[in-house]
């Protein structure tokens, strides 16, 4: 049942995520892939949307994978499911927080969860690079076709931009503009 | 304001808590100079020491950054029913934007110009990612054991196609088992 696949999905991928930003990114995308309810493409179209959107990423992805696989009662379950675990926990941790603080097993565990959720991310980031840049896998042909240098082009001027802090949204509005551009400029296929 | 009761508190963590979940972008730690104003300045609910205990609790425990820190007030401010009021407020802005969203995605994502942006946009978000990683990078303790640790899990989920859920749970036992290791010997060395 979609439904109860959608909640469990969720509930796991919010209690195995540690701390903010694109942490839950490569948990998501490992959920997301294996039950084919998103490609890498739909994910950073996906990203794009919910760095331009109010709200958590994590809800954003929940609530948009919920709905595209369930319609609106799937979106209540899957967003129902990332934030369930961390309410169940917060609420237990909030009424012992002076000795979680000083916990050696939460301190300990965290030692090796940081540097995790990089190298998990850096991963993740992998695999999207390769999905953005090289769309039909990497072969000696890719290198004639114009997108692919065009791709290339946005992404390093604008880690460059995001690298001196411009605002996400700034540089999802530039790289849609010149996708824009340059889609009808050279008449790129879609 | 005491006299309006728990109720009325209840309802004020509800309407704070979905202004920063309409008013955020970016998700946790954008979160947090919205919730110190709105939660600690104006409201004094929490103090600013609490805000820095907040973070690193939503940081150690799992899920959104968002999440732990709306439950985590809200329980503190009003108990359970708090705690799920400002959840939920936080939660339902991003519910009901995306939903909307998804809708417009499916009657215009065929569009040649939407394709294009989208092709822009995907070389945009992978800038974003990096440059999330870069952050995390400078912010993370620097040693053998994150080293190791963080190479461990790119090449085991990048070239092994390992289970990230089995990597996540294998880094936690690593890093608690070193951390024991490396505590004992600081011990029998001051001894």
């Amino acid at each position: 049942m979609i439904y109860l696949k959608l909640f469990l999905t969720f509930f796991k991928i919010g209690l195995f995520t540690f701390g903010g930003g694109y942490a839950m990114l490569p948990l998501i995308q490992a959920e997301v892939l294996k039950n084919e309810w998103m490609t890498n493409t739909e994910i950073m179209n996906f990203v794009a949307i919910s760095e331009s959107t109010p709200g958590p990423f994590a809800i954003n992805m929940a609530t948009f994978v919920g709905t595209e696989t369930g319609g609106v009662f799937g979106a209540v379950c899957s967003t129902l499911g990332v934030v369930m675990p961390s309410f169940i926990v917060i609420l237990i941790v909030a009424s012992v927080y002076e000795k979680f603080k000083k916990n050696k097993v939460v301190a300990g565990c965290m030692t090796g969860l940081r540097p995790a959720a990089i190298g998990l991310i850096a991963s993740a980031a992998l695999s999207l690079a390769i999905t953005a840049l090289f769309e039909d896998g990497i072969s000696v042909s890719v290198f004639k076709s114009v997108e692919f240098y065009v791709s290339a082009a946005v992404c390093i001027v604008m880690t460059v931009l995001a690298l001196k802090k411009v605002h996400p949204i700034k540089i999802i509005t530039a790289s849609a503009a010149v996708g824009i551009i340059a889609g009808y400029a050279l008449n790129l296929p879609v | 304001m005491k006299k309006q009761g728990k109720l009325y508190k209840i309802w004020l963590l509800f309407l704070t808590f979905f202004k920063i979940g309409a008013f955020t972008f970016g998700g946790g730690y954008a979160m947090i100079p919205l919730i110190q104003r709105e939660v600690a300045d104006k409201r004094k609910w929490i103090t600013e020491d609490d805000i820095l205990d907040i973070i690193a609790i939503a940081e150690s425990t799992p899920g959104p950054i968002a999440i732990n820190t709306a439950t985590f007030v809200g329980f503190k401010t009003a108990g359970f029913f708090g705690a799920f009021a400002s959840t939920f407020g936080v939660v339902l802005p991003s519910f009901v934007i995306i939903t909307v969203i998804a809708y417009l995605l499916r009657n215009f994502s065929d569009y040649k110009g939407v394709k294009y942006a989208f092709f822009g946009v995907r070389a945009g978000v992978l800038a974003l990612i990096i440059k999330g990683l870069v952050s995390m990078y400078k912010q993370v303790q620097k040693n053998l054991v994150s080293y190791v640790v963080m190479g461990a899990a790119f090449v085991l989920v990048a070239f092994f196609n390992a289970n990230v859920l089995l990597v996540i749970i294998g880094c936690a036992v690593f890093g608690l088992v070193t951390s024991i290791v490396i505590g004992r010997r600081a011990k029998n060395d001051l001894s």
